[in-house]
């Protein structure tokens, strides 16, 4: 593709993905500590090793397109513009939160940047993805809507329910499947009856690709097709990303040590996404040790700020118990 | 003004919201091609396009999901289930999804949706399609739910259900599409949350919703030849409720018999008469009695179906019973 030559040799949009990446990294090992000191409660699902997914699929996008997730939400909230103050109040319980404390780690929203959530049935947000790209269309628009999905939703039917529809109706939805080999501790082998996730896109009549997660360049490559695709015929597609989550399912598990081996994790962390990028844009001297040492000191201060913010905002009055539930209606 | 079907009422609301406001469309199973399982959306594919009435794959989940993600961006979806049986494939997207975005996202996403079709038994279709799911409903806040009873209270039901900006489930009746009644046909809307009286009497109230209402007006057209008076409450919306109107009746005529369509454990009945003991406590001569379907699924052979539904004779049983009449 013509894309991945010309942001190959692009420093500024290196930089900035890496930034991207490093920025949720840090931001979601902040949150676990939070987590460990009880400032956040209920579930909460880390999505460090997938973030080449993310910054990937959504440096692409343009502001009035259109993004649904799981409740593994919060490395695509930050990617998407949300601000980490506004994301760490929220996963804080806090009335400054996105959610205004309503929604907690799992029910991220800002209809500022068409973040239309944070969805915590599994498989339950991509009908109403395809509801978006319904809707694009029936308004003669040329956005689309990404829907990020784990690769278990696949063996659900709302998935296939849903690309049945795209596939007939042509709906500008990219569904992506960031298969990370495990829907909580059920390795993919022992769910699907098929290995290679991206092939269920056939079924549908719909293009799908299988693309390396951990590359964010292949990840580009991969959407921008996908993205043309929508953006001219309003053709949906379906991408399996395959990527790796370094931590457990959520933060009631440990990472390793009883449905994934110690070894199969020390092996994912080699091809590491912020490692292949950084090596690579010092190996073509794009940048310096010393612009990721800045970069790191930047993001260290906005994450410590994301922390002091969600700390000093207050909670929820009682009165917001009772606010949200029905919407006045003026018509 | 018309003398028109419960029917012809819905599809005349149908067309003037869709006329009204070009974000309306209707989607579900055989709406446009077939011009309704029901008939309720005739001739609407021709005058709208295939655009505003979408025909379904048979996928009830994913559509009422197609219907909350363009509620989410701002049109305004109808979601007509060929019945309500049907739609508990697809009650995550009304129990998980649209019920609950505007507070799961702090007040930014509402959800101006109608999900719509009939509801409760026609005749000896079985256990399968003959259920009446308002209690299951009316139990999740973050919908409202309304069961017209009249031509007149569809119509305006469901213009008012269309053009509220929260979930609203609209429970039509197989055996009501075809009854007849006085519909203006000028614009009209009725407010959500407000019962009506559809018979003024002060002996007894019969509290009831949706297709019961013609059998509590039957139940009062026959107890009036024994100089029997009953006041008929017709909730209309089941959920918001209106209280003030139930606990008017009540403190008027001293005894209640609350008609249901559906089972009787935990049932809008048992919402209803919970109510009338918290706010009547004082005002009651008679303890108050519900009636409602038998708690077995419904049978199919003619003689047993009969024995399952809630009807006049029982419902003038029930009513009896509370005035200590001796039959």
């Amino acid at each position: 593709m013509a894309a991945k030559k010309k942001s190959d040799n692009d420093p500024a949009l290196g930089k900035s993905l890496l930034h991207s990446m490093i920025l949720q990294r840090r931001f979601e090992e902040k949150v676990a500590e939070a987590y460990a000191l009880g400032k956040i409660g209920g579930f909460c699902h880390l999505y460090i090793g997938q973030e080449a997914v993310s910054t990937g699929t959504l440096s692409l996008l343009r502001d009035d397109d259109y993004v649904l997730t799981t409740y593994r939400d919060h490395g695509q909230a930050i990617m998407r513009g949300m601000s980490p103050r506004s994301v760490m109040a929220e996963l804080f319980g806090r009335i400054d939160g996105c959610s205004r404390g309503k929604g907690g780690s799992m029910h991220l929203f800002d209809r500022h940047v068409n973040f239309l959530g944070g969805h915590g049935i599994v498989g339950g947000h991509v009908p109403m993805a395809t509801g978006v790209g319904f809707a694009i269309k029936y308004r003669g628009g040329d956005q689309v809507c990404i829907c990020y999905m784990g690769e278990a939703a696949v063996n659900n039917g709302a998935f296939h329910e849903s690309l049945n529809m795209a596939g007939l109706w042509r709906l500008p939805v990219i569904y992506v499947i960031e298969n990370n080999k495990y829907g909580m501790g059920t390795a993919l082998a022992r769910a699907s009856s098929i290995k290679d996730m991206y092939k269920r896109g056939a079924t549908y009549n719909i293009e799908s690709a299988e693309v390396d997660g951990q590359d964010v360049w292949a990840v580009r490559d991969a959407m921008q097709d996908a993205i043309d695709r929508a953006r001219k015929d309003y053709a949906p597609t379906l991408l399996e990303i395959r990527t790796s989550r370094y931590m457990g399912h959520s933060m009631s598990d440990a990472a390793s040590g009883t449905y994934r081996s110690k070894e199969e994790l020390e092996s994912d962390r080699k091809r590491d996404p912020i490692n292949l990028l950084k090596a690579k844009l010092i190996t073509d001297k794009l940048i310096m040790d010393a612009d990721v040492a800045a970069m790191e000191a930047e993001i260290a201060a906005v994450v410590q700020d994301s922390w002091d913010f969600a700390d000093a905002s207050p909670e929820p009055p009682l009165e917001a118990l009772f606010e949200d539930v029905y919407v006045e209606t003026t018509t | 003004m018309a003398l028109i079907t419960y029917r012809d009422a819905l599809n005349q609301a149908l067309r003037d919201e869709m006329h009204r406001d070009d974000r309306v469309f209707l989607m579900g199973e055989e709406v446009g091609e077939y011009n309704g399982a029901y008939k309720v959306s005739k001739g609407l594919l021709e005058e709208f396009g295939e655009m505003r009435v979408v025909d379904t794959p048979i996928t009830e989940l994913g559509f009422a999901g197609v219907g909350v993600g363009a509620a989410m961006v701002g049109l305004r979806p109808v979601v007509e289930f060929m019945t309500w049986n049907f739609a508990l494939l697809a009650l995550d997207q009304i129990v998980n999804a649209a019920a609950k975005m505007l507070y799961m996202s702090g007040g930014q996403f509402p959800m101006p949706l109608v999900f719509r079709g009939p509801n409760g038994a026609a005749l000896q279709l079985s256990a399968q399609h003959s259920q009446s799911w308002e209690s299951w409903l009316a139990h999740i806040p973050g919908l409202k739910v309304v069961a017209p009873g009249t031509p007149y209270d569809a119509k305006g039901l469901l213009k008012a259900a269309i053009r509220d900006d929260n979930p609203v489930i609209v429970l039509e009746g197989e055996m009501l599409y075809n009854t007849k009644g006085e519909v203006p046909d000028e614009d009209y809307v009725i407010p959500l949350g407000k019962a009506e009286l559809k018979r003024e009497g002060d002996h007894c109230s019969i509290i009831t919703s949706g297709k019961m209402v013609l059998v509590a007006m039957q139940v009062a057209d026959q107890m009036a030849k024994d100089g029997i008076r009953i006041d008929v409450v017709d909730l209309r919306t089941i959920r918001p409720m209106d209280v003030d109107a139930i606990t008017a009746s009540v403190r008027k005529t001293n005894r209640a018999v609350v008609l249901e369509e559906g089972w009787e454990v935990c049932g809008i009945g048992a919402q209803v008469v919970d109510y009338i003991q918290r706010d009547c406590f004082d005002h009651l001569d008679a303890p108050v009695l519900r009636v409602h379907q038998a708690d077995v699924p419904m049978p199919y052979a003619k003689a047993i179906e009969k024995a399952a539904k809630p009807d006049v004779a029982k419902t003038i049983a029930a009513v009896k019973k509370v005035m200590y009449i001796e039959s």
